[in-house]
């Protein structure tokens, strides 16, 4: 187990057309689960292939440790790989693929024999050792392909969107599993996934990558409440991060101009927006970060602001209602607790926690706050 | 007319294909190898249709007496060996076409198949005297190396499509869990693509078997099934043409009934 460091990491394909990895600088510590996560194309599964040395770097360094391993070939780096299909080898019956890193690697039979055994009881698959993959289940077929993963106690342990291929009850039973397993094996993990939830869920910390590039490293929660941009803050989260043009003015305070609402913001925000007055910007704010007044009230919240919505569309969740309302031009989605039947077109104020209030410049979609 | 009797129209015509295509492959099929054992009496009797009387001296007369037996020797060699070079050689290039992104494959493709357009009379002199001159004339090897030659761009083809269908990812895996690509290779993609393999094989084979012009232009002592057959037959009564021709085509019916087997029972599952 170790610690992985990629240093300015680069892949180019078609000779430079496409910058599928564009200078990536990520330290992976020891004992870590990391997920990238982005959407597809954002150069996520190249990453993690560099890692495994299935694809060559344009540029830029690998280290696991102290150890240069970017040009090593992947059986020289002690890895082991869940992919996407499973990659389970359809010729050889269940024992034989999980022993087969065992095998190359030349372990002693009993010692193949118990870690197999180990491996298998782990996922509870021992049942299924006889079998040829073709008459296992997609699930099965992925606690294989783990099991393998696994069986070598490797350096690092990458997983390429395990679950994608699931159903959803059985991804959400396989996540906490191999959430589990990780944690009991201490291995450095990185798991790449489009999934939000998933990034949510399983990751110590999370790697927010678009268009090749590294957007945002850290723990779920500060990724999730501190979005350091436009693409963090409404590519995590469902419903997503509402997002409303504003334009910030000075007259006797600070205040937050927009289409149907006017928010006056609390002083210590001057100093951030400085260079803002006058000017447009992206508002955002979490559909969970409001409430409907009179109806239920926000928790733990020290200021707050007040505008003024119609409502447009009630989502009924059972545990949660979404309310859609329309403040000026656009829809704000808030979420609210429990079943709650607002009626269509009634005017509603709206409470907007202030503490969790995003705002981006409108041309980087940095945050600014 | 309901759907029933529409269905058992369909069902009845289809079997009536079937039969059709039975019919007019087998029965020729049929007829000519009972000829070939026919003895020449019942042949030329010109009330007789169907042989009764059965012999076997003018199989054992072809293969024993005229050369039969060695130019089937030959005929097996020359197949072999065909297939060997042409899987040699076109293996690796169909694995390259299949996995790798590199300039000039679209043109390479279209390049090994616009080859085929030429036809062999036309190189055939040409070919004789290079043959010569590398003292190839009138070797198996050498009628190896035109089979090859005919055969390469279809074995190259075929097992590219195979390639693709067996999963880069499944080889992949191979290299992460210890194995180098070569090896990965090996143990994993060939294992998997032996089923599609041994059809093109079977093409090659099948190819080398039948074929007759560059086996008559570049061999007189060593000649190869065909290319005997069809020097004896110019001048060889009717009935020794076919048991000439039931010495053609039985070791390559054998051969299709067993590598067809081998297509359909790799490991005892359907890969697709």
């Amino acid at each position: 187990m170790v610690e992985v460091r990629l240093e300015n990491l680069k892949k180019y394909f078609d000779r430079g057309r496409v910058k599928a990895v564009d200078g990536i600088n990520l330290t992976i510590k020891d004992g870590e689960f990391l997920v990238l996560l982005g959407p597809s194309g954002c150069g996520k599964t190249t990453t993690l292939r560099m890692i495994a040395g299935l694809e060559t770097p344009t540029e830029g360094k690998i280290y696991f440790g102290d150890r240069d391993v970017t040009y090593l070939p992947p059986k020289d780096r002690n890895i082991s790989m869940v992919f996407q299909s499973y990659a389970v080898w359809p010729h050889m019956k269940v024992y034989d693929n999980i022993a087969f890193p065992l095998k190359v690697k030349k372990y002693p039979k009993n010692e193949i024999e118990k870690r197999v055994r180990w491996a298998a009881e782990l996922l509870q698959i021992e049942d299924l050792l006889d079998r040829y993959p073709a008459q296992l289940s997609g699930g099965q077929r992925q606690r294989v392909a783990v099991a393998r993963a696994i069986v070598v106690e490797p350096n690092v342990l990458l997983m390429d969107e395990p679950l994608s291929n699931l159903d959803a009850k059985l991804r959400v039973a396989m996540r906490a599993e191999i959430k589990k397993l990780q944690t009991k094996l201490k291995v450095t993990t990185v798991y790449v996934t489009h999934d939000q939830v998933e990034a949510m869920t399983m990751g110590d910390r999370i790697a927010v990558m678009n268009q090749g590039k590294l957007l945002q490293v850290g723990p779920p929660t500060e990724v999730y409440l501190k979005p350091n941009s436009l693409f963090v803050a409404t590519f995590i989260g469902a419903p997503e991060m509402n997002i409303v043009e504003a334009t910030v003015v000075e007259s006797e305070g600070l205040f937050l101009e927009g289409d149907g609402f006017r928010i006056r913001l609390p002083d210590d925000f001057r100093e951030l927006l400085e260079g803002y007055i006058e000017k447009d910007v992206l508002v955002g704010i979490r559909p969970e970060h409001m409430t409907v007044k009179g109806v239920s009230t926000l928790e733990h919240v020290t200021r707050t602001a007040e505008i003024e919505g119609k409502v447009d569309f009630i989502e009924a969740l059972g545990t949660d209602t979404i309310v859609h309302a329309k403040v000026g031009g656009n829809i704000i989605k808030i979420k609210l607790p429990g079943h709650i039947p607002l009626p269509v077109g009634e005017t509603i104020k709206i409470e907007i926690d202030l503490d969790n209030l995003h705002i981006f410049d409108k041309t980087t979609t940095k945050a600014i706050i | 007319m309901n759907e029933r009797t529409m269905h058992d129209l369909k069902k009845l015509g289809f079997y009536t294909l079937i039969f059709i295509v039975i019919v007019w492959m087998g029965l020729p099929l049929l007829v000519s190898t009972l000829y070939a054992f026919g003895t020449p009496d019942d042949y030329y009797n010109p009330h007789r249709i169907i042989p009764l009387h059965y012999t076997l001296e003018t199989t054992k007369m072809l293969l024993f007496t005229l050369g039969g037996w060695e130019a089937l020797k030959n005929s097996i060699i020359v197949a072999v060996l065909a297939i060997i070079i042409s899987f040699i050689l076109g293996l690796p290039a169909g694995y390259a076409i299949a996995r790798f992104i590199f300039p000039g494959k679209d043109t390479i493709k279209l390049g090994m198949l616009a080859l085929k357009v030429f036809p062999v009379p036309i190189m055939a002199v040409p070919l004789v005297m290079l043959y010569i001159k590398l003292h190839l004339i009138d070797t198996l090897l050498g009628v190896a190396l035109a089979h090859s030659a005919a055969s390469l761009p279809l074995v190259v083809l075929i097992t590219a499509s195979i390639f693709s269908g067996t999963s880069a990812e499944l080889e992949e895996a191979g290299m992460v869990f210890g194995l180098t690509r070569f090896q990965s290779f090996l143990r994993i993609t060939l294992p998997l693509a032996l089923p599609g393999l041994a059809a093109a094989a079977m093409f090659t084979f099948v190819g080398s078997w039948n074929e007759v012009f560059a086996a008559s232009v570049l061999t007189f002592s060593h000649r190869t099934l065909p290319a005997l057959m069809l020097t004896l037959m110019e001048t060889a009564p009717d009935y020794y043409k076919f048991a000439a021709a039931f010495i053609m085509a039985f070791p390559a019916i054998v051969y299709v009934a067993i590598a067809r087997k081998y297509l359909i029972s790799m490991w005892g599952i359907a890969l697709k």
